[in-house]
């Protein structure tokens, strides 16, 4: 009768609907499921020897929510006429109200995950009861994607266990085990795995009440909710001050999910539905949920699933892999590898420093362990699978090796030779250069169709990016098959084209610059961080300029310009840089002293003597100035790179940008930026910064034109 | 247009606003009370003649809720032709209230009317009420709310006060309040409390500490640190990226002291007072408002001083004495930076940092305060302001007769 559930009606007038999507291996809302569940539901209301339903799924999950690609759709939708998209964003959540208003019990039997969506069916059956199923989860994310649980989740659960348990649940986005969700009291009952549709039947059989608590005259919110109530005032008072602490208003949905318990909660539920559908229609049409949908999630998962990757290169299984260099970066590379079952050679030039590398995953396995969040003998395992050394001749028979050596085109070139001695022929070499073009580098190689980038960022156990890089001469398999070591580590891979700085080093270092420029320019140092910081990149521009380190900065502008020579053209900061290595002795965090200060005792400060070197310029522009310089120098200099072919997909500038360097994750990335704000508008801004501030802002004609056109980058993405 | 005079001014002591405060047991309508029949009586009036009663209250909920000022009026006695009105300007509304009432006065239709305020913060909490701007998300979230101490800090961290700087303010303001108690200058405005059998239940001011050192002061914790952490001095940051991060200096010491009180003024036209045989004591020369940005909060006193000076065409000059109300050190320091304005005239008899602040009566108690010592020093004009909740200002400048 229904292609997405199954209707059965028992000799005592029980109805199992057993929710089953067929094409997909779990449950996803699709309209089509949507508007089944509705017959369905007017089917039992409608059949008068119907006693009750059980609502169940088919699958080993109970309903994971949203189906994420779907939702473009619904954005799109929710752009046309306001009344439209709100009756739109509505419809689902009225087919549950109706559902606990017909008059006729529902219980639903959670046999696994219940996420979004699936917890909000849950929510508005009468009755429900969870199977005690290791794997499965319940919860309300929406917030992760910049949405609110639209289908009553904002009302419902807090009805049920109150304000201050309900809040965080839907404001981090955490699921919980069957267990801790019966004793948050958002189960009736907790059974074992697999007698869930049983327990449901026994409610039903036994004395249903097909009436809501919160429809019941007297109702009150456990704990108490409503502007008069103490408690409860409190409750969102300090929320909303750590939410916008963390939000710092670049995220709607936080908000929007707090606002719509406070005001839901204070008035009947019919009402609380409407209130909730405002709120969230109001984020479908703004753009920071489309934009973290499409990237964080749409696009991120193509690219770890490597959608893009040549099909008909077979594929490589790293078993063996070389790592040269044991420093910082090294050993992390070594950690994630060894974590994917690789065993790893880790090369230094004495075996001390090499058995400090491997020290590196004993820190990080005995913390988890620690944490329990590991069995020790399992990390013992992997600890056993990194062997240091300082023999080239243990790389042979590795199938990849990774050099992790000094910048320096000399050691470089050395190391390269030095490994190729004993590597198979197939071997692949690859480089985490950050700085040096891929092309040069692969000058030192024999075979230069197996030498390839691959840029780590540190920490490499928490960065989830790598930058693939394509040199002049590296083949598509080497392509095809360093891609398999990135997706084997669980890693975010982009594929970039070589060039100065590929393309993550190319476009943070036009960040830090523009920063450091400000600074020179007179701008209160502080507004600069802080404005930075407020527009949600990760950290200040001068506090990362003093986290990589000034006499890093120095040393890739001193080699850049040896590289360049007269074709060399120096940044607006480099003069500052130069300023603080060679005449100020202040050279970064790890030598103490910076643009900041780093007492022991105190956290850091900017260095009160900022304000003598360049001392601040009577007018300063508003924060707001600050952030677009800082922003939009980024995403002009990401489309350059698109523009000249070093990323040749606007989807893997906008991960790479996020995932690389920190860009605010609600902007959906660089591109995704200059979308959301109109690509003809932002180019005119371009333009305007461009007399202000200098010719780095000036947009090309590639960009003017296409912003004549006005061709967005994403096709959904068209604003302007 | 008729003049508003001053004719009298009442205030009762201010009592800890602590269930151990010795003004905890009465009742917030009987403080009314008490200072509506200390005015009638002191200048035996017929209250017939009165047109209005307008009082402040912050926290107008419960027993001060419903328009404390007709009840208290109707308690004390008056002639049921008097009405009575209650108003909120947060801090100012003692002051807004004598404001209100010249206002009545100088349009004509009111020959006397009584402005006060009362505030009994040990029996109704302050923020008790409620409130929009800090309990709805929504409307927090989007207009940057953050408590008063923390702008008090943001102040102090923006305009370069230390806190030695507001410790060494708030020593002063105890030694200069603890100099008028002893030398009387309080005596002819302070009206003793009485309980119901007509024995006094105060007579000073419970709260100050004459002998506070800076040593004392300095043993204090930061009281907002808690609040800043949570995420209060992210979202003022947001509103000012200029500032690194926000130094908390102010303490219970050096903040306004959280009291009960009640306070009147007589404000009438001078017929009324040739009509009632009473002497006025000073003429309301103009009073403003205003608005500035409410994060911060309290920085509203210079505009509000600039906008009446302006008003009434007069310069910093012309003012011989300031009073501005010490909700935090750093507010006043403020204050004295922005208008170039000497601590000796200013606060000359210390101010609710020693004595406290009952938030709905303060404004007409800081008024009564300096038209006594106007009148002591036999000097002519002076400007009395509050900071205000939710960034506004009020401001009053008044000249004897």
């Amino acid at each position: 009768m229904f292609a997405t559930i199954d209707y059965q009606k028992d000799a005592e007038g029980i109805v199992t609907l057993t929710i089953d999507l067929k094409d997909r291996s779990m449950n996803v809302l699709t309209p089509q499921f949507v508007s089944e569940l509705s017959q369905a539901i007017e089917q039992v209301a409608g059949d008068d020897t119907v006693k009750g339903a059980i609502i169940t799924s088919g699958k080993d999950s109970f309903l994971a929510g949203a189906d994420l690609k779907g939702l473009d759709e619904m954005f799109v939708a929710a752009t046309d006429d306001v009344a439209a998209a709100l009756e739109k964003a509505s419809s689902f959540s009225l087919i549950l109200r109706r559902m606990e208003t017909c008059g006729k019990p529902f219980a639903a039997a959670i046999n696994g995950m219940a996420l979004g969506g699936g917890l909000e069916i849950a929510l508005a059956c009468h009755y429900r009861v969870a199977g005690d199923n290791a794997r499965a989860v319940l919860g309300l994310p929406e917030v992760q994607v910049g949405l609110l649980p639209g289908a009553g989740g904002t009302q419902r659960l807090p009805r049920l266990i109150g304000l201050e348990a309900s809040l965080p649940l839907m404001l981090q986005g955490k699921h919980v085990a069957p267990a801790k969700a019966a004793e948050l009291g958002i189960v009736h009952k907790l059974v074992p795995a697999g007698e869930e549709v049983a327990a449901a039947r026994a409610w039903l059989k036994d004395s249903p009440d097909a009436e809501q608590p919160w429809d019941k005259q007297g109702f009150k919110v456990p704990g108490g909710a409503g502007a008069m109530h103490p408690k409860a005032v409190q409750t969102f008072m300090v929320g909303t001050a750590m939410l916008a602490k963390e939000a710092r208003h670049n995220y709607p949905a936080p908000i929007s999910i707090m606002a719509s318990v406070f005001e839901g909660t204070i008035v009947p539920m019919d009402t609380a539905l409407k209130i909730e559908a405002r709120y969230f229609t109001g984020l479908l049409r703004d753009p920071v949920s489309h934009n973290m949908v499409r990237t964080l999630f749409v696009n991120k998962q193509k690219a770890d699933k490597l959608a893009y990757r040549a099909a008909d290169v077979p594929r490589l299984e790293v078993n063996r892999l070389g790592i040269l260099g044991a420093g910082m970066m090294g050993a992390g590379i070594a950690y994630v590898s060894a974590m994917a079952g690789q065993q790893v050679v880790l090369l230094d030039t004495d075996q001390a420093a090499a058995e400090k590398g491997k020290g590196y995953s004993e820190g990080l396995l005995a913390k988890g362990v620690e944490r329990g969040k590991m069995a020790e003998s399992k990390a013992t395992e992997i600890l056993a699978r990194i062997h240091p050394t300082v023999s080239y001749d243990e790389l042979e028979g590795c199938d990849l090796v990774i050099e992790a050596v000094f910048e320096n085109r000399e050691i470089k070139a050395d190391v390269t030779a030095k490994a190729e001695r004993v590597l198979g022929e197939q071997a692949i070499f690859a480089s985490n250069t950050s700085t040096l073009p891929i092309s040069g580098l692969a000058q030192a190689s024999r075979r230069p169709e197996r030498f390839i980038g691959l840029h780590f960022f540190s920490p490499v156990d928490k960065m989830p990016l790598v930058e693939v890089i394509v040199g002049d001469k590296t083949s598509e398999a080497t392509v095809a098959q360093a891609l398999d070591y990135v997706a084997a580590i669980r890693k975010t891979p982009i594929v970039v084209n070589d060039s100065r700085g590929f393309y993550t080093s190319r476009v943070f270092g036009t960040y830090t610059n523009e920063g450091i420029a400000m600074l020179a320019e007179g701008v209160n140092p502080a507004l600069i961080e802080n404005a930075a910081k407020f527009a949600g990149m990760a950290v200040g521009p001068l506090a990362v300029t003093d986290e990589v380190t000034l006499d890093l900065a120095w040393k890739v502008a001193s080699q850049t310009r040896k590289d360049m020579g007269d074709k060399y053209e120096a940044s607006v900061g480099e003069p500052v840089i130069r300023k603080f290595v060679e005449e100020l002795d202040r050279k970064g965090k790890r030598f103490g002293k910076g643009f900041y200060d780093y007492p022991a005792d105190a956290p850091k400060h900017l260095w009160p003597g900022l304000a003598e070197v360049y001392p601040h310029a009577e007018a300063q522009p508003d924060a707001d100035e600050v952030t677009q310089r800082l922003l939009y120098i980024q995403a002009l200099e990401t489309a350059r790179c698109l523009e000249e072919g070093v990323i040749t997909r606007a989807e893997d500038g906008d991960i790479g940008s996020i995932f690389g360097w920190g860009f605010p994750p609600y902007t959906g990335g660089t591109l995704s930026f200059i979308d959301t704000i109109g690509i003809r508008k932002f180019v005119k801004e371009c333009e305007r910064l461009a007399r202000r501030h200098g010719k780095r802002f000036r947009p090309s004609k590639w960009l003017k034109d296409r912003a004549k056109r006005g061709e967005p980058f994403y096709a959904s993405g068209a604003k302007s | 247009m008729p003049e508003a005079y001053i004719y009298d001014h009442v205030r009762s002591p201010r009592g800890k606003g602590r269930p151990n405060g010795a003004l905890h047991e009465i009742t917030p309508i009987e403080l009314t009370t008490q200072v509506l029949k200390a005015l009638r009586d002191r200048n035996e009036l017929d209250t017939r003649l009165l047109d209005d009663v307008v009082l402040g209250c912050v926290t107008p909920v419960g027993e001060q809720g419903a328009n404390i000022a007709r009840v208290a009026a109707i308690n004390a006695g008056y002639a049921q032709s008097v009405p009575g009105t209650q108003l909120n300007r947060f801090c100012a509304s003692g002051l807004e209230a004598v404001n209100s009432a010249a206002a009545q006065v100088m349009s004509g239709m009111s020959d006397l009317v009584i402005g006060g305020g009362v505030e009994s913060m040990s029996r109704v909490p302050m923020g008790s009420d409620g409130g929009a701007w800090g309990t709805d998300p929504w409307v927090a979230y989007h207009t940057y709310f953050a408590p008063q101490g923390i702008g008090a800090d943001l102040i102090a961290t923006k305009y370069g006060f230390s806190r030695e700087d507001v410790d060494a303010y708030a020593v002063e303001s105890q030694r200069r309040a603890a100099r008028a108690w002893k030398k009387g200058w309080f005596k002819h405005s302070v009206m003793p409390v009485k309980d119901s059998l007509g024995m006094t239940v105060l007579d000073h001011d419970e709260h100050m500490r004459p002998d506070t050192t800076m040593d004392d002061l300095a043993m204090l914790k930061p009281a907002f640190v808690m609040p800043g952490e949570i995420g209060f001095d992210s979202v003022a940051l947001q509103r000012y990226p200029e500032v690194e991060r926000i130094n908390h200096v102010h303490t219970g010491g050096n903040s306004s002291g959280i009291v009960d009180g009640a306070a009147g003024v007589l404000v009438g036209s001078k017929k009324i007072g040739r009509k009632l045989g009473i002497k006025p004591r000073a003429r309301i020369v103009g009073f403003a408002s205003i608005g500035s940005e409410p994060t911060i909060m309290l920085t509203g006193p210079a505009p509000s001083a600039q906008k009446v000076l302006k008003r009434c065409r007069m310069s910093k000059k012309d003012i011989d004495l300031f009073e501005l109300n010490e909700a935090f050190a750093s507010v006043v320091l403020r204050f004295m930076q922005q208008l170039d304005i000497p601590h000796d005239d200013i606060n000359v008899n210390g101010g609710a940092i020693a004595m406290g602040h009952p938030l709905g009566a303060t404004g007409a108690m800081v008024l009564g305060t300096v038209l006594d010592e106007l009148e002591r020093r036999d000097r002519a004009t002076a400007l009395v302001n509050l900071c205000v909740g939710a960034g506004m200002g009020t401001a009053t400048i008044i000249e004897r007769i």
